[in-house]
């Protein structure tokens, strides 16, 4: 049970054999599934991540749009002990085929804002982790900045973010602000650049973003009466960020949050991405389909990494998966048939689709694990259904094999992570400069 | 027969980043934890109050060339407190300042209708405009805004706005799983805005949410702000409190609705107000004045001087008299992110006033800003605020006031428990909410979708 305890956050650094450590492969090995705890996220999407997931009985597409609809979504995934749920957003409407709008009329579309999703259902929970996609492409890093900031004092240190970009042209239409060309090939060498540039926006985004959140420091606040001073402006810092997108000036409106920096990640399916994932971000989410995928991709983010100079950083790498649990393999299967037969298609998924029972699947995702995979953000098929399918068949699989929590062993997400809190890069800087 | 009383609209604005706001009180909290929020947001509602209101500022104040630091500093994000404080009440309207230069319309609307999906109908949007090059070195829009184009800006902003609000009429979502229609109309949400600001188009992807587009505050006081909130505004944040500005103001805004085709309860006139309330009048009297102390050290007061005399001041002594130099008139202002300044048009004429004022007083620096400074709107005991707020609205004065307390988060804990049970004896409160929504509080019609919307393209 000791090995739930937060000591790495103690500690202020991870320990060598945990896959998380941005140390080579040989460093990254996993001897026992009981040396390095397993992580667990679930994406939430609408209704389910299944186009026909909004069709099930269980589904409930009409509380979409209202708060007791993520809260009992959210209330499910605390329930099973989860580390955090990411919630997905989008600048325009879903669509079914890239890059255009589909017009579809038989699957879900719509959304709300996945910040104030998070922010909506943060004081109704007290664990778990809480991750909003943010999108880099249009929006503005200093409002993202605070917004995330108040999420983790809301939440008292449970929040992150999902940044992605967007390459559609009708979504640059919704602002007005640049055109972005229509990607017609996935390896089009002008594709390759559309998407590069976009990728390190989104770094540049996040650095503002992050250096925002230590423009504060952490005793920053003094009321010191005697002197009439409210803040020791010495320990607030302009960022002073300039780039080919954006420049930022700083310090942020809102003082340091209680992470110190609330957790980055992004999902990356390639180079480029990965990049971002190994510049950037605490976890990156891929897609591996076997385990020998699974190194490789692994190898590459950390091949990344020490090209950025973070090798000592720690970096979770996250598989992700789409999941139709059923108690009977046959039961899952039948069920992904019917909802793929409503679709009209198969179910086309970047991520891995598993199809099967809780058991099959805690087999799988310990597979992964030993290949180097710190944990995992399961997609459910179709929320009702699936999501505590995870909680109350998987999370307990999991714990009977000794390989999950079983109790919150931390008040923030970084401690649940077993990330340290890290210091705060100007007061760092300060500190020489003295 | 006499018709009867105006119903009262109140309402609460979270201690600000201002020196209204006494910090150094043993009883003041945490200006940026939750906790403080959601205390104050459930005091509000238990009051049965209207909304609550937060302020937004978007860079932190400078005063010659440095952080300004004797008030409060820093704040939460506006829309993420709001989402938060929707989870802590039921019934209280939920109004966020948001500035119209630093955003795009289509990001601002999602917010706005993602938070009235979430708050079952209880955004407000204070739509204010911003265009100081200062503040814009935070962001992408950045860069500065000609005056003359400050409210065109904000107005073409609302309007594209309220285009997206009205492109979901609130039919679309059929979700049949038998037949598979999830959407009746592929076009849903679809706008198209050119202007001279804004060129946009495409889908709006937030389905109508339950008070079709949020309540609409105006701030501004000058000729355009005044016409801005005739014709676009539900409620005016006001700044006249008193009797007779008040009515001024009130009977100069409501004049200008008939000409937009609006009657006159379709804009509610809410001035803020700060007040000092004890047991008895002498009590809250002593008090007003010992908060004015607080509210103006020595160093706020020099601070404060500099705004007029647009200079650095720091080698004068708060207790002694007034400087002898001039202000300087040049452009480039000493203090900068704050409103507060442009008060003062005519700095000369200010200093001489004041000098004057001071030397027939023999009022020391601090002494002349704690006296030029507002007095609090109300002050006395329970039964003398609740007449006087009382007789400000029956008079015209104001529908209702936004209450500024100067103690973060309790500050209002006394004005719920004495003040507000006074007036719902008289009639003139309500003592339960009747509706649900923001709207239905203040007494407003559900917008009307076909007004923004020509296109007729609304599927059957």
């Amino acid at each position: 049970m000791s090995q739930w305890n937060s000591k790495n956050e103690k500690a202020g650094r991870p320990e060598p054999s945990s896959p998380l450590h941005g140390l080579p492969g040989r460093h990254t090995r996993v001897s026992s599934a009981s040396r390095s705890p397993l992580h667990l996220a679930v994406a939430l999407d609408g209704t389910g991540w299944h186009p026909a997931s909004w069709r099930e009985p269980v589904a409930r597409p009409r509380d979409l749009f209202t708060a007791a609809y993520w809260a009992d979504l959210v209330a499910e995934a605390e329930r099973g002990l989860l580390d955090f749920v990411t919630i997905e957003d989008g600048l325009g409407l879903q669509s079914s085929h890239f890059p255009d709008p589909d017009e579809r009329t038989d699957q879900v579309r719509g959304r709300l804002d996945a910040v104030l999703i998070a922010s909506r259902v943060a004081p109704l929970t007290r664990h778990i982790g809480l991750v909003p996609t943010v999108v880099a492409t249009h929006t503005e890093p200093f409002h993202i900045s605070k917004a995330i900031a108040t999420l983790d004092h809301i939440s008292t240190g449970r929040a992150g973010l999902r940044v992605q970009i967007t390459a559609r042209p009708n979504e640059a239409a919704h602002f007005g602000r640049r055109t972005i060309p229509r990607i017609e090939a996935h390896d089009h060498p002008d594709t390759q650049e559309v998407v590069a540039g976009l990728f390190d926006e989104a770094t540049d985004y996040v650095e503002v973003v992050r250096r925002l959140w230590d423009s504060w420091e952490d005793d920053a606040e003094i009321r010191d009466a005697a002197t009439g001073r409210f803040i020791d402006r010495d320990k607030l810092h302009y960022i002073d960020f300039r780039g080919p997108y954006f420049s930022v000036k700083g310090p942020s409106i809102t003082p340091r949050p209680p992470q110190g920096q609330p957790i980055v990640s992004a999902l990356a399916h390639d180079t480029v991405p990965y990049r971002l994932v190994a510049r950037a971000a605490d976890i990156g989410y891929v897609t591996p389909h076997d385990t020998d995928e699974a190194r490789a991709i692994v190898a590459r983010i950390r091949a990344e990494q020490r090209a950025a100079g973070r090798s000592a950083e720690p970096l979770h790498v996250f598989g992700d998966l789409v999941v139709l649990l059923d108690d009977d393999a046959g039961a899952a299967r039948a069920r992904r048939e019917r909802l793929d037969a409503l679709a009209g298609q198969p179910y086309p998924s970047d991520a891995p689709v598993f199809t099967g029972t809780p058991a099959q699947l805690a087999d799988r995702l310990l597979e992964f694990h030993r290949a180097g995979l710190s944990g995992f953000r399961l997609r459910p098929a179709v929320a009702g259904h699936d999501l505590p399918a995870i909680t109350r068949g998987l999370v307990p699989e999991l714990q009977r094999r000794g390989v999950f929590r079983r109790s919150y062993e931390a008040d923030t997400l970084r401690g649940l992570l077993g990330l340290p809190r890290p210091a705060n890069r100007y007061a760092a800087a300060a500190a020489v400069t003295a | 027969m006499s018709k009867p009383p105006k119903q009262i609209h109140l309402a609460a604005h979270f201690p600000g980043v201002n020196n209204t706001t006494v910090w150094s009180d043993p009883r003041a909290g945490s200006h940026i934890e939750f906790s403080s929020f959601a205390h104050f947001a459930r005091t509000a509602e238990r009051a049965r109050f209207d909304f609550m209101f937060l302020a937004e500022g978007l860079r932190l104040r400078e005063q010659g060339g440095a952080i300004y630091d004797l008030d409060v500093v820093g704040r939460p994000d506006t829309f993420t407190v709001l989402a938060a404080l929707a989870a802590v009440t039921e019934h209280l309207g939920l109004t966020g300042t948001i500035n119209s230069t630093f955003n795009e319309p289509y990001e601002v609307a999602r917010q706005f209708a993602s938070l009235d999906h979430l708050s079952g109908g209880r955004s407000a949007w204070n739509v204010v405009t911003s265009w100081d090059a200062f503040t814009g070195e935070n962001f992408r829009r950045g860069g500065f805004l000609p005056q003359e184009e400050r409210y065109s800006r904000a107005k073409e902003f609302l309007a594209t706005a309220n285009e997206l609000f009205d492109s979901w009429h609130g039919d679309e979502i059929l979700a049949d799983p038998a037949t598979g229609t999830f959407l009746r109309d592929a076009k849903a949400g679809a706008f198209a805005h050119t202007g001279q600001h804004f060129d946009i188009h495409g889908q709006f992807n937030v389905p109508r949410s339950p008070q079709g587009r949020p309540v609409v505050f105006q701030a501004g006081d000058s000729e355009e702000g005044r016409e801005f909130a005739a014709a676009e505004a539900d409620a005016v944040f006001s700044r006249h409190g008193t009797l007779e500005a008040g009515q001024a103001f009130y009977a100069d805004v409501k004049s200008r609705l008939a000409k937009y085709g609006r009657r006159p309860d379709q804009l509610l006139i809410l001035p803020a107000a700060t007040f000092a309330l004890a047991d008895t009048d002498a009590d809250a009297e002593e008090l007003a004045r010992e908060v004015r102390r607080q509210q103006v050290s020595g160093a706020t007061a020099i601070k404060h001087l500099e705004f007029v005399w647009n200079r650095d001041l720091s080698a004068y002594d708060p207790e002694g008299p007034l400087p002898d130099i001039d202000p300087d008139v040049g452009d480039d202002h000493i203090s900068q992110g704050r409103a507060q300044v442009r008060m003062y048009r005519d700095p000369l004429a200010t200093a001489r006033e004041w000098r004057e004022l001071a030397a027939a007083n023999h009022w020391s620096i601090r002494d002349l800003v704690i006296h030029t400074g507002n007095r609090q709107n109300f002050v006395g005991s329970p039964a003398t605020i609740a007449n006087t707020v009382n007789h400000l609205v029956q008079a015209d004065a104001s529908d209702g006031f936004i209450l500024v307390p100067h103690i973060t988060p309790g500050g209002l804990d006394e004005f719920a428990d004495k003040v507000v049970p006074l007036l719902q004896e008289r009639g003139v409160f309500r003592t339960e909410y009747e509706g649900t929504t923001l709207r239905d509080h203040l007494g407003l019609a559900p917008p009307d979708d076909s007004e923004s919307s020509a296109r007729g393209s609304r599927a059957s």
